[in-house]
């Protein structure tokens, strides 16, 4: 019996003695397919429709609006002071955990993810307990005329706490898969620090790095909650993109609404092309020398 | 270059790697730490690169003090057991890469990297492979890569880990005997670890036996396996028969055998274990004097060259007996059978004391 299944398998027969039953397959490849269909393609497809249905000339003058531009403008600013803060965060704080071993490491390793278990909106909140005028810097910061509740400064700290994960949680299990042969190999061959990152440990974790730098990106240009918390939504000034598309869709203005919004469709769906591009990158690194451990 | 290992001593936590451990490799030798996983013997090897720092004890190098040294400082070449050549690099960049990382002041020019790193390609026979990637090559050929990029920044010391531990049979006695006359021809210092003692024995001008960081033995490959040191080196270094017995002034009587034990003339009816390696025992099918053991042959199996015969003497106990081939036919042993077996050499040693 055990006999025949292995030979079965080596022949590279289907196997259907180990497998499901056809008709099983073909329900649950279909249960998945439709639930990515209706919960997925249709209300990203509604959201394009949407936009552009008084016409392609609404669609641009929606995006067009000085308002919205401001927002879009905030954005990019937002993630542009976001990406790399957590960028070199996640390197360090990956290579950190993945190449040494020190006390207080799996401490570390938990609050990274501490974003990721905590409401955004807390996040937000706990910028506003910090600087806020009510709080334990507020009477300061407000008698040096620093504003950062409401303003551009909180969106960003507010958007850098949420987005810090996405590149060291990509890299560490990356970095620890490849192990410390490389960078020690390289040591001895005379390489300083700097050189052996530089020359050894980053060419193979490059596309982890875009990849989690990607998510970062996505993330830091989508996030409401914990931003909405800190903005004060002050038009044209401290409104990002998510947050306008709340007011335009508050203030009735459907197409506008979804025209913005479909910016951020737009946002996703190149991340997930650059993400399955890098991904793939990703396990072709990985199959590659001296791996097959 | 000659290494000085002075009292080193590391621990894991709670695990002893290393224990007080000395040693000295003398300029321009091929030496072998043997033992088992646990042993200590990578410890020790990444600790004279600096890719460790021991607990305490002290490094020398010719002489010079080294411990505080850092890795890039010590000049050696380092060689992984799992190659770790550099993977988005081209075997040629991968050799080059110790003197491309030179300071600008002592690097050779491009030219004169060129030239060094197609010497190597020749030595280790792969020049038309230079511009493969590791993923491209066999195991061995990337061994001998890792080999040729260590050797490109003319290391004072050349350390394998396990260098061979992840080939295959074939290639990896090519190998060893490979490396045995590349150190021929250029005679760096160099010290190996493997837990492989035929390897050790092949290659190695000394061999160092370790056992739960310490050091067990040290000698040339005869005077450890034919002079074991500790009922250890013994079990370790080839296959051997336990004969509990006891030893009284200078006389030994294990498994029925009266043996002549002068080594052990101040012991007073002590327990003793003889130790016989496999194939240090004939087997007859008469009994000719008292000094061979009766008993029934269990199974045989031939193994290669050798053929292995399992025996049960009359108290149950088991003995296992190599013999050459052509000894075996001539024997033609059945399964059941009557047979004497005779120690040729059984070395003697008490459970407290040993020599």
């Amino acid at each position: 019996m055990n006999v025949a299944a292995n030979m079965n398998r080596t022949n590279g027969k289907n196997g259907s003695n180990v497998s499901e039953p056809a008709w099983v397959r073909v329900l649950l490849t279909a249960v998945a397919l439709g639930f990515i269909a209706l919960f997925l393609l249709l209300p990203l497809g509604a959201v394009f429709a949407q936009a552009l249905e008084k016409g392609w000339d609404a669609y641009l003058a929606a995006l067009k609006e000085p308002d919205t531009l401001s927002a879009i403008r905030l954005t990019l600013i937002t993630a542009v002071l976001c990406v790399p803060v957590n960028l070199l965060f996640g390197i360090i704080a990956a290579w950190a955990i993945a190449k040494f071993s020190f006390p207080g490491k799996s401490f570390l390793v938990t609050l990274i993810d501490l974003p990721f278990s905590v409401s955004p909106v807390v996040s937000g909140l706990i910028y506003v307990l910090i600087f806020g005028l009510q709080g334990w810097l507020g009477p300061w910061l407000q008698a040096h005329d620093i504003k950062i509740i409401f303003a551009v400064p909180g969106i960003v700290l507010a958007t850098v706490f949420v987005t810090f994960p996405f590149v060291a949680r990509e890299l560490i299990p990356l970095m620890e898969s490849q192990g410390r042969d490389e960078e020690e190999a390289a040591l001895t061959l005379g390489a300083g620090g700097l050189q052996t990152f530089f020359r050894v440990t980053f060419p193979n974790i490059k596309w982890g790095v875009l990849y989690g730098v990607i998510l970062c990106n996505a993330r830091a240009m989508g996030e409401f909650g914990a931003v909405s918390v800190v903005s004060g939504h002050v038009r044209g000034a401290t409104n990002t993109i998510p947050l306008q598309v709340e007011i335009l869709y508050n203030e009735y203005s459907y197409a506008a609404a979804f025209a913005v919004a479909s910016l951020l469709a737009l946002l996703a769906l190149v991340t997930l092309a650059v993400k399955s591009v890098a991904e793939w990158k990703i396990n072709q690194t990985l199959v590659t020398p001296g791996s097959e451990r | 270059m000659s290494i000085d290992i002075v009292g080193i001593s590391k621990n894991f936590g709670s695990f002893t790697a290393l224990d007080q451990v000395s040693l000295t490799v003398p300029s321009g030798e091929l030496v072998a730490l043997l033992g088992p996983s646990g042993s200590g013997k990578t410890s020790l090897l990444r600790i004279i690169a600096g890719l460790e720092t021991p607990d305490s004890g002290h490094i020398l190098f010719n002489g010079e003090e080294a411990t505080a040294r850092q890795v890039q400082e010590r000049k050696v070449g380092f060689v992984f057991q799992h190659y770790a050549l550099f993977r988005h690099m081209t075997v040629y960049d991968n050799i080059a890469f110790g003197l491309t990382v030179k300071p600008k002041k002592t690097r050779p020019s491009k030219l004169d990297i060129r030239d060094k790193v197609f010497n190597l390609l020749k030595l280790i026979q792969l020049e038309q492979l230079a511009d493969r990637y590791p993923a491209q090559l066999s195991g061995g050929q990337r061994q001998r890569v890792a080999l040729a990029r260590a050797l490109a920044v003319e290391p004072q010391v050349l350390l394998l880990d396990e260098p061979f531990g992840a080939l295959d049979a074939k290639v990896r006695l090519e190998l060893r005997r490979w490396l045995r006359r590349l150190h021929d021809e250029i005679h760096v210092t160099s010290v190996f670890v493997t837990h492989d003692q035929e390897e050790a024995l092949e290659v190695a001008d000394r061999i160092v036996v370790m056992n739960q960081g310490r050091i067990e033995q040290q000698g040339t490959p005869s005077e450890v396996y034919d002079h074991p040191a500790t009922p250890f080196v013994f079990d370790f270094l080839g296959n051997v028969n336990l004969f509990q017995g006891r030893v009284h002034e200078g006389k030994a009587r294990v498994a029925g055998l009266e043996l002549a034990t002068p080594e052990h003339a101040a012991a007073r009816n002590a327990p003793a274990v003889g130790y016989v390696r496999s194939h240090d025992i004939e087997i007859e099918r008469d009994a000719l004097d008292v000094s061979a053991l009766e008993a029934e042959v269990r199974y045989v199996l031939s193994v290669g060259p050798l053929v292995r015969v399992n025996l049960a003497l009359t108290d149950g106990h088991g003995i296992e007996v190599d013999l050459a081939r052509d000894v075996a036919d001539r024997l033609s042993l059945s399964v059941g059978e009557r047979v004497y077996a005779r120690p040729r050499k059984v070395r003697v040693f008490t459970e407290d004391y040993q020599i």
